[in-house]
């Protein structure tokens, strides 16, 4: 049973993006500050910091989570994937980053990765969402700029974007 | 924003957890999802000198039918008890009462049971386990015990859980043959910590209602007849509060009328 003193840093391994990466933290320190500091991933964004706003969701193990309530050293030994890890190549979006350009569904783009690793998870869960169910799903996302209707708009199409790929797949 | 130092400890199986609790007692906070925890120990309201992370420990994972009950253990998540497939079978306060509980995103990592210990008078597993008479099972170096809701809720934030326990599981009863269930509850936005909420279990002679976000803890009353004059008396009694979100009067006026819809749609469902 390891016990990682409060006063020393400790090595933190994870896989972030299907890349092995590690880092020294403290016992204390989010993994928001973690990921942003010591690994210089800075599409994550710091909002709130107590899990209300969303800006911070990334996928830890598969599932949507706020990294703003993780700390470093409980992740531990996770695989992690963060905005970074969501375009197929450099120069190119993913389909859902396409639709958010298309619908305007960002302004400042404060809450835009939260969002996106949000409904990246979640168009793979529920391939066909109504409105409302989306609606219902972003209620864990704050955004101050677009009045959330090119959010919706832009995760409607890219829904049926993917269905479409999907289904044009051999 | 940032935590006051404090260790942090993994334990990779139950005795080592029991060790800990034993040796640091009161200054060791129990580490699960996480959900509430880390924002408090973020504002510095919770100072522990040890974390002591359980999401590793094999014994506490699971959710299953033991006794007629759903037991949760202490690594199950609220997604995974949503997404278990006997729910709404054997459980249905639970299947409408899990999808209130914050969002997607938070309910992936926070537990059952963590939300069971910390024991927030407005949060809706606290209430349910309440309202449906289950029971929490505690252990420690000194071994197991079991706690009725009744008697495991104790005040605001306050449960009979010792500094040297933890939660194992949380049992919540199945349902049973002619039992009615409804689950409402008032915030301001889908997710909010309820104004108001509410659970309602009733059978062919008894209406039982738990109301939750008024009193320091989740409060459930028996009526033989659930007419509005004896809701209206249930509302009185409840020591409600003032606070930013509403004044106590506006919380009993919720109990009385979300109180009444729900109690209706569990008599229907039943019937």
């Amino acid at each position: 049973m390891p016990r990682l003193s409060a006063d020393a840093r400790h090595t933190v391994r994870l896989e972030i993006n299907g890349r092995a990466m590690e880092g020294e933290a403290e016992p204390r320190m989010l993994l928001t500050d973690f990921l942003r500091h010591k690994l210089g991933l800075t599409g994550t964004h710091v909002g709130c910091e107590h899990g209300v706003c969303g800006a911070c969701t990334i996928q830890i193990d598969g599932a949507p989570a706020r990294a703003c309530l993780t700390l470093a050293v409980q992740a531990d030994g996770a695989s992690i994937r963060t905005v970074e890890g969501l375009a197929p190549e450099p120069g190119r979006l993913s389909v859902l980053q396409e639709a958010f350009r298309r619908h305007h569904a960002l302004q400042c783009g404060f809450c835009t990765a939260g969002i996106l690793m949000s409904l990246d998870w979640y168009l793979r869960e529920q391939p066909d969402p109504s409105e409302a169910e989306l609606r219902e799903f972003l209620s864990g996302h704050i955004c101050r700029c677009t009045g959330y209707v090119p959010i919706v708009a832009a995760a409607l199409d890219a829904a049926r974007r993917l269905r479409e790929e999907q289904r044009s797949e051999p | 924003m940032k935590p006051a130092p404090f260790d942090y400890v993994r334990a990779g199986i139950l005795a080592e957890a029991h060790d800990v609790l034993a040796a640091e007692g009161g200054d060791a906070a129990v580490l699960a999802g996480g959900q509430s925890l880390v924002p408090l120990l973020s504002m510095r309201m919770a100072r522990p000198k040890v974390l002591l992370d359980i999401m590793h420990l094999a014994e506490l994972g699971g959710i299953r039918i033991e006794n007629d009950a759903i037991r949760v253990g202490a690594r199950a998540r609220q997604a995974d008890l949503l997404a278990w497939s006997g729910l709404a079978k054997h459980q249905p306060l639970l299947a409408q009462a899990v999808p209130w509980i914050g969002h997607w995103q938070t309910r992936a990592r926070g537990t059952v049971c963590g939300s069971v210990a910390l024991a927030d008078p407005s949060a809706e597993l606290p209430l349910c386990l309440l309202a449906l008479g289950g029971e929490v099972t505690l252990s420690s170096k000194q071994g197991q015990r079991r706690v009725k809701a009744d008697d495991f809720f104790t005040g605001l934030m306050s449960t009979a859980r010792s500094d040297d326990e933890l939660i194992e599981a949380a049992s919540f009863p199945c349902r049973r043959p002619g039992e009615g269930f409804a689950f409402r509850e008032f915030a301001r936005r889908h997710g909010d910590f309820a104004i108001v909420a509410c659970a309602a279990v009733v059978t062919e002679k008894n209406v039982r209602l738990a109301i939750g976000g008024v009193a320091d803890r989740p409060v459930v009353r028996d009526f033989d007849d659930p007419g509005d004059d004896a809701l209206a008396a249930f509302a009185a009694d409840l020591d409600a509060r003032d606070d930013l979100h509403a004044t106590a009067d506006y919380r009993r006026d919720l109990v009385r009328r979300l109180g009444r819809i729900t109690i209706d749609e569990a008599q229907a469902c039943r019937a």
